[in-house]
């Protein structure tokens, strides 16, 4: 039986080759005449044209669905030029796809820590200094979205971390309004009051994007004003810390209580307090209707307050046929009446200071998210910078029995190979 | 490359019927035309499909493409073998990323290979013997995962080895304390050796590595979120290889068994001595696929773990993915993939070694008499002795 088919396989496979070299000739010509290659990315000149634009969202919902593609519709209606809103299932891979293809969506989400590699390699049309609404964003989050001191894109909207506390456990535990934390030795203190058999006292991810804020609050971090500290002495204090109450069993990662993150353990009582962003106001809404929190900032480590904050941009594709509408229903987006708007309707707070005061008035129990605002870090958004967060998170996740010294050294000299 | 030449050496030359090479002279010119416009489609298919694809992803490997407009544009350059040298001895996070993918997935491969076929071969055998009442019934059941979309298995798998999972109530209820599975990133070896008061390797282990990993980290075993993927392996494909199985169960004639019954061999003899050998062609392809389909383990990964937790489900087709897309490193990927696709290559070229037909002079010696009738698997080792 061998004999035959081997013979058989060794024809049909010439036969391929053949076919393979004939299609790759007319293939390869076609591709070939593709998109004209690499625009120059910081051209002033954006392209205009009639076709409409397709807007690419990676959504957290339906209500984050239904309230952009409103907003678009609605600025279609005034302008005049048709624009669809997709959702995307993995925004990433769709992304790729599009720059690949080129033919990418006009405008789409953008995290910070994408923005390099679409960068490097032309994907992205840079307008930040052609907003009409340029001076108005936080300029740590304008920081976030520039890459050789180009600023590339609007940020959309930002959320921080905050100290998000059960109330029903803290008065359980005996505890008042008095004694929320504001130093390490209080959340230490308090943290050790609140743990029982059944619940931890503080809870969060087993990730640089937790942890770190930790990190901030020493004074360290991953990457300060440009340059890599992950090995700094304040990010070993940092570490060092959250190890020894992970010891002692006063904090744990939201895993090892049996929760996805941190929203879910607060809400199933697992955890009397977590670290968690603005998100969690909408999950914990959703499917912990009955639980009661509040929000305070995150304590003061010994170099001052320090948290994280998390935004997504407005991203425009220099493929784009029609890169003046995609600018104008940018700063429709952008604007203070869209921006509350969106904050009420799926939770991110506005990427702009002129909506600072509404948004307080509006949420006056979320204002400590807005304060962290001030002293915020954010992760680095050097390309590459995912793989080391990514590594760091990996060795986070041991880091009860792990050795701070080994972790951030690693991350330093990841981040050094990477640091521009 | 003496492993290329060995099977060939062991039986698999080609006999004297090459004479039929000559077929489409004469009256049967017209043949070959008509035969090439019948098998056009299929070629133009998997031209367009499969080996355009693959010419261009070996390009993409060997060039600087970012992932903009077309990797055959006049922009992309080609940078020889800078993306195979980044993933295989650059010394940084892209070097020790692959070592850590490679080393899951060898032990995942070492773990579910041998279990999935062994669990297929037993299931086959049950399932064919002629008393079992409800065949019917076991088959489809058996089977059964293998129809069902792996995404499907995989969420399910998350439900059931989630830290309160109905894994984990099962274990507590017999008093055992389990795992929190899929959070789980300690090596199973590493936790062995710990229970045995072994918590750090000699020096001889962690001061030396390959590809980044230090060896001591090479033996941590499957880790045990692995370990739930490496059993979720199992019971899936083993439906599938059962299927195969039987079907080569079921092309054995009897007489031999009953022959051999009537030698006086006992059940436990007759499967190794007689029903094993004859279904070796089925053991090969089985090994084969479950060897292919083990090292570009994905889709499991993608929905469950994102090669999560500490990277320890981390696999090289994953690895592949999330370079290229997430991190833009197109040549990256697609170097990654191709040296998986020669790490399968060469695998199965060892397998197929280590299965080849033996000369059959020392089996004859032992049993002290020639065979019973000609080599009953069909495959022509008759003609090695020829051959030489």
């Amino acid at each position: 039986m061998t004999r035959p088919i081997s013979r058989h396989l060794a024809g049909a496979g010439a036969v391929l080759v053949a076919g393979a070299l004939v299609l790759t000739g007319c293939g390869g010509s076609g591709f070939a005449d593709g998109p004209a290659a690499q625009d120059d990315a910081a051209a002033d000149s954006l392209t205009s044209s009639d076709d409409p634009l397709s807007i690419l969202i990676g959504s957290s919902g339906d209500a984050e669905t239904d309230a952009v593609t409103e907003a678009v519709a609605a600025w279609s209606e005034e302008s005049g030029v048709e624009a669809e809103v997709q959702v995307a299932s993995d925004l990433p891979q769709q992304l790729s796809q599009g720059f690949a293809a080129g033919s990418p969506p006009d405008l789409f989400y953008l995290a910070p820590e994408a923005i390099a590699g679409y960068a490097d390699n032309g994907s992205l049309q840079a307008y930040g200094d052609l907003l009409a609404n340029k001076d108005d964003f936080y300029p740590s989050l304008v920081e976030n979205f520039t890459v050789d001191d180009t600023f590339y894109c609007a940020p959309k909207d930002f959320s921080t971390l905050g100290l998000v506390i059960n109330t029903q456990l803290w008065a359980d535990a005996g505890l008042t309004d008095a004694d929320v934390p504001t130093t390490w030795d209080e959340l230490a203190a308090v943290a050790k009051t609140l743990t029982t058999d059944d619940q931890v006292g503080l809870s969060f991810g087993a990730e640089y994007q937790r942890v770190g804020t930790f990190m901030a609050q020493a004074g360290g971090g991953l990457v300060v004003d440009g340059a890599p500290v992950a090995d700094s002495a304040g990010s070993v204090e940092g570490l060092e810390y959250v190890q020894s109450h992970l010891e002692d069993g006063t904090f744990a990662y939201a895993a090892d209580v049996g929760a996805g993150w941190g929203g879910e353990a607060l809400g199933k009582g697992l955890a009397a307090m977590v670290i968690e962003g603005n998100w969690v106001t909408g999950a914990l809404t959703n499917d912990f209707p009955d639980v009661e929190y509040t929000v305070a900032e995150l304590p003061a480590g010994p170099a001052g307050p320090g948290t994280l904050q998390f935004t997504n941009c407005w991203g425009m594709a220099a493929d784009s046929p029609n890169q003046e509408a995609a600018l104008s229903l940018v700063e429709h987006l952008t604007s203070t009446e869209q921006q509350l708007a969106f904050s009420e309707a799926f939770g991110p707070m506005p990427s702009i200071e002129s909506a600072a005061a509404d948004w307080t008035s509006a949420n006056p129990d979320l204002t400590a998210f807005l304060d962290g605002a001030a002293y915020a870090q954010f992760p680095p958004n050097w390309a590459g910078a995912t793989d080391v967060i990514t590594d760091l998170n990996s060795q986070l996740e041991s880091l009860k029995t792990g050795d701070v010294a080994t972790i951030l050294g690693t991350a330093q000299s990841n981040l050094e190979a990477i640091a521009e | 490359m003496s492993l290329l030449a060995t099977p060939r050496d062991a039986g698999y030359r080609s006999g004297p019927d090459g004479a039929r090479n000559g077929a489409g002279r004469g009256i049967r010119r017209g043949e070959a035309v008509a035969g090439w416009l019948f098998m056009l489609p299929v070629l133009v298919i998997l031209g367009v499909f499969l080996l355009v694809p693959v010419l261009m992803a070996l390009w993409v490997s060997f060039s600087d493409w970012s992932g903009r407009g077309s990797p055959l544009s006049s922009g992309v350059g080609f940078v020889g073998l800078d993306n195979y040298a980044a993933v295989t001895t650059g010394g940084g996070l892209a070097e020790r990323d692959f070592g850590i993918a490679l080393r899951n997935n060898a032990w995942y491969v070492l773990l579910v290979v041998p279990l999935q076929t062994a669990l297929a071969l037993f299931l086959a055998v049950l399932v064919n013997r002629a008393v079992l009442r409800g065949r019917g019934v076991f088959r489809t059941a058996f089977y059964f995962p293998s129809v069902t979309s792996s995404v499907a298995i995989t969420v399910l798998w998350l439900f059931l080895f989630s830290t309160s999972g109905v894994v984990n109530t099962v274990l507590a209820r017999v008093g055992i304390a389990g795992p929190n599975w899929f959070n789980d990133p300690s090596g199973v070896l590493h936790n062995l050796l710990g229970a045995l008061g072994l918590r750090t390797g000699p020096d001889a282990l962690t001061q030396h590595g390959f590809l980044g990993v230090t060896w001591w980290d090479w033996l941590a075993g499957p880790s045990v979120a692995m370990s739930a993927f490496v059993l979720m392996a199992i019971f899936t494909t083993s439906g599938t290889f059962m299927l195969l199985f039987l079907a080569g169960l079921q092309n054995i004639g009897p007489e031999v068994e009953e022959a051999a019954m009537v030698d006086g061999a006992n059940a436990w003899q007759r499967f190794w001595r007689i029903t094993l050998p004859q279904l070796r062609p089925t053991l090969f392809t089985v090994l084969t696929l479950g060897l292919i389909g083990c090292w570009q383990v994905f889709d499991q990964i993608y929905t469950g773990t994102q090669g999560g937790p500490g990277k320890t489900t981390l696999t090289p087709a994953y690895l592949s993915y999330q370079s290229a897309f997430l991190s833009q490193d197109w040549g990256q990927g697609a170097a990654i993939a191709f040296i998986l696709f020669v790490i399968i290559v060469l695998l199965t070229i060892l397998q197929r070694w280590i299965l080849r037909e033996r000369p059959d002079v020392p089996r004859r010696s032992r049993r002290g008499r020639p065979n019973p009738r000609p080599n009953p698997s069909g495959n022509p080792d008759r003609t090695t002795e020829a051959d030489r």
